[in-house]
């Protein structure tokens, strides 16, 4: 079945969203040049923007709703489906590029067997990859998380997904 | 409060620092050291000034340039130079401290270089080293010296005196001191900064903006970003200075996402500002006022061009719009609008400080000054480096970068990102500057400066440009947003095995078509890395069209690896290393791989240290 381009919050998460909302609501204005930072706010609150928070932000910045999908699918940083717990960053820059970054990537994909915007079915990873990090002094280099790692190559980048996944099962027991 | 009181109070501080009667350490912060394990050595260096009852200071600093050496960490002793060490772990840190200020032996062979009073024994100066000599630091002239989260660091480094100056000359004079300095833009048009604050200054209209211009989006580029994490306080001080001149009293910075540490920088060095009277209603008496916001983008490369910049910061997408009207005329919510590049601003602070004269004494008759470049790819020595312009490309390569790394042959250096082009190594006398390298193909461009080896393919990168360029653009007009898809398929083609000859002429008219005919400088120099390969390296697209093949082991269909029975020595490394069991062979005799089951991944040939994988 193919999925759908946006999706909604799940019922149980609803609270959720109106308390984000309560705050953006004091934060911000809803004055139309907000709308980035809105779509920003709200992404960084839940990890993507479900389709209530869209239809909600043109309400507040009394913006159509086609023109607040049309900005947010126009940017590369706001995603539609919801992410794993781990977001694993591989940059594609130039200089991660004739470094070796796109054999990094196939190896990542093969082995959590997904790729680019997808996520793990244990749900423990998303992987995304990124125009460039500006750290191209240490490439090739990948982001976990909010983490940079530099001079990376199959193996290293093997071992730290392989360590998230340890720490992580660990915490289940 | 008075400037000279600020100064003041400031210099003592920094004297006081100089002066420190325990031991200083700085560390090298920004997020290249902090992806290299900075934050590590920080807490060890932390720990062993603890165990040793010693009383030190630590002080982050932004990152020196010598990218390669992260995590860099370096060491004074009261009254004595500050000695560097790289490459450092937590363990080696503490070893260093320890046998340093403990033991009074600085580990020459650890040390990368010293700075200040010297000389000391079997350590060079930084100035000295192979890398820094032929450098020149305006813009960066702080970066890696002061904490950039110390406003009064930059204050007693010379910081605002420039602002000083030019509050008390009428803004024409400021405009004046601009132009005759020769400064141009440093987003990588070259456009003469003192004219564009002239077309904005002599604009109609009460309400005008000034706009920096962060949106470092060329990938293998990252200047912007180490100034913003290591000087901050230099970028905001010439955006003050442009904002006298042109009249404005209300500033955006737009900002990548993808830069959370020069962000957190930036809001700091705004807070301090306002502290000390250089931001808001009425700065430092001189009844200037300005307000700055910052505006962080959403991942869009089109949005470093100017009018599709200020689209996204009024909340759009970011699409750019057809000039004239030209943004100094009509520009954000159509009000005269300046945008200058991050860098730019940091050379319009020393300008001003240091008078137009002293700048333009730097670079070349055209191209005034200097550039910072990212050096990396395949290069020894990757870092941050600031040039005189006219400086010969050759000198960047083999002497700042060291040259190729691990003993291969340097093909290429590519300038300009998406928008520029790959020079070729028989061109390397060429002078770095504007002229020269839009003659040569290419462009200045941001900065951005990729080296290229014998294992890079030319046909691969127009390919990996393109579907960059193709991905990113905003789709407003028909020869960039159809163009950049058909120069990548032909591309794909070429690199899957499945060009023809006359692809290559396709190719070549559809880039003339695609430059002539887009909106904006994104679709008008998107075929640039297109037509320096097909200029400088046809042969390599012919060997991937006639004789199927990527001498430099990189597309795929068009090349296999063989294990050399003469060189390989069984020992089974290989073996091991393939995740699907295509290399065969028993112990200590030689091996062979398996074609059919071999997915070219090249784990074999990075594993084999005796060279024994070739790629045919």
């Amino acid at each position: 079945m193919e999925q759908a381009i946006y999706q909604e919050l799940p019922a149980e998460r609803m609270e959720e969203i109106e308390g984000l909302f309560a705050e953006i609501r004091k934060e911000f204005k809803g004055r139309a040049d907000e709308l980035i930072p809105m779509l920003q706010r709200v992404q960084r609150a839940l990890g993507f923007l479900p389709e209530q928070a869209l239809l909600e932000i043109a309400r507040l910045t009394r913006l159509s709703a086609a023109r607040v999908f049309g900005t947010a699918t126009f940017y590369a940083q706001f995603r539609f489906q919801p992410v794993g717990k781990n977001i694993i960053r591989v940059c594609r820059g130039t200089a991660c590029h004739v470094k070796g970054s796109n054999r990094i990537l196939e190896t990542i994909e093969e082995h959590l067997q997904v790729t680019p915007g997808q996520i793990t079915p244990d749900g423990l990873f998303t992987i995304e990859t990124v125009a460039c990090f500006g750290s191209c002094a240490l490439a090739p280099i990948m982001v976990v998380n909010d983490s940079v790692y530099g001079s990376l190559n199959r193996s290293r980048a093997l071992k730290l997904l392989d360590e998230i996944r340890v720490r992580e099962e660990g915490l289940f027991k | 409060m008075d400037f000279t009181l600020i100064k003041e109070r400031a210099e003592k501080n920094w004297k006081a620092l100089e002066n420190l009667r325990q031991p200083l350490i700085q560390i090298g912060m920004g997020t290249c050291g902090k992806a290299a394990g900075a934050d590590e050595v920080y807490a060890a260096a932390k720990q062993t000034l603890k165990q040793m009852n010693l009383l030190g200071r630590i002080l982050q600093v932004g990152c020196i340039g010598t990218c390669y050496l992260e995590p860099i960490m370096a060491v004074r002793k009261p009254g004595g130079p500050f000695i560097y060490y790289g490459n450092l772990t937590a363990k080696r840190a503490e070893d260093i401290l320890l046998s340093y200020l403990r033991d009074g032996d600085p580990k020459p062979e650890w040390a990368v270089c010293f700075t200040g009073e010297g000389p000391v024994d079997g350590i060079p100066r930084f100035e000295d080293l192979p890398m820094i000599k032929p450098q020149v630091r305006i813009a960066l002239r702080n970066c890696g010296i002061i904490d950039p989260e110390n406003i009064e660091h930059y204050i007693a480094r010379g910081g605002y005196s420039g602002l000083m100056r030019a509050l008390q000359m009428n803004p024409e004079e400021v405009v004046q001191e601009i132009k005759d300095s020769g400064l141009r833009g440093r987003g990588g048009a070259g456009f003469p900064t003192g004219m564009k604050w002239e077309f904005a200054r002599k604009a109609p209209g009460q309400t005008k903006y000034i706009i920096c211009n962060a949106d470092e989006g060329d990938p293998g580029a990252f200047m912007d970003r180490s100034l913003l994490e290591g000087d901050p306080h230099s970028v905001l001080e010439g955006m003050l200075i442009g904002a006298y001149a042109i009249g404005c009293n209300e500033g955006y910075i737009y900002i990548r996402a993808e830069y959370p540490l020069a962000i957190k920088r930036l809001e700091t060095a705004l807070k301090q500002m306002r502290e000390y009277g250089l931001l808001g209603r009425n700065i430092l008496g001189s009844g200037f006022g300005f307000e700055i916001h910052i505006k962080e983008g959403a991942g869009a490369f089109v949005c470093g061009e100017e009018t599709a910049l200020m689209a996204s910061i009024a909340g759009g997408r970011g699409m750019p719009l057809s000039r004239p009207p030209f943004p100094a005329n009509k520009g954000l919510w159509g009000n005269p609008t300046n945008i200058n590049n991050v860098e730019t601003l940091g050379n319009v602070s020393a300008i001003l400080a240091q008078g137009a004269k002293w700048f333009a004494g730097f670079g070349t008759e055209k191209s005034k000054g200097t550039k910072t470049f990212a050096l990396a790819g395949k290069v020894e020595r990757t870092g941050l480096i600031e040039v005189p312009m006219g400086i010969r490309l050759k000198e960047i390569i083999h002497e700042i970068g060291g040259g190729v790394a691990k003993g291969k042959k340097v093909k290429a250096v590519q300038t300009g990102g998406p928008s520029g082009g790959c020079i070729p190594a028989d061109l390397f006398d060429l002078p770095v500057d504007y002229e020269s390298l839009t003659a040569a193909g290419s462009i200045m461009g941001s900065g951005g400066m990729v080296v290229m080896d014998e294992e890079t393919c030319m046909v691969d990168i127009p390919r990996y440009f393109l579907s960059f360029t193709a991905d990113e653009s905003c789709g407003k007009c028909i020869p960039c947003r159809l163009g950049t898809r058909q120069m990548l398929d032909i591309l794909n083609d070429i690199c899957g095995g499945k060009g023809t000859i006359e692809d290559l002429e396709i190719l070549k008219d559809v880039s003339e078509t695609v430059q002539k005919g887009s909106l904006c400088g994104l679709g008008q120099t998107a075929p640039n890395p297109v037509q320096t390969t097909l200029r400088y390296f046809h042969s390599e697209y012919e060997a991937h069209i006639l004789g199927k093949k990527c001498e430099a082991g990189v597309c795929k269909p068009l090349f296999h690896y063989e294990i050399d029975p003469e060189t390989c020595n069984g020992c089974g490394v290989c073996s091991k290393k393939c995740s699907v069991g295509a290399v065969t062979g028993e112990k200590k005799k030689s091996h062979s791989i398996e074609p059919d089951r071999c997915t070219k991944c090249g784990a074999c040939y990075e594993a084999c240290k005796f060279h024994a994988v070739h790629i045919c």
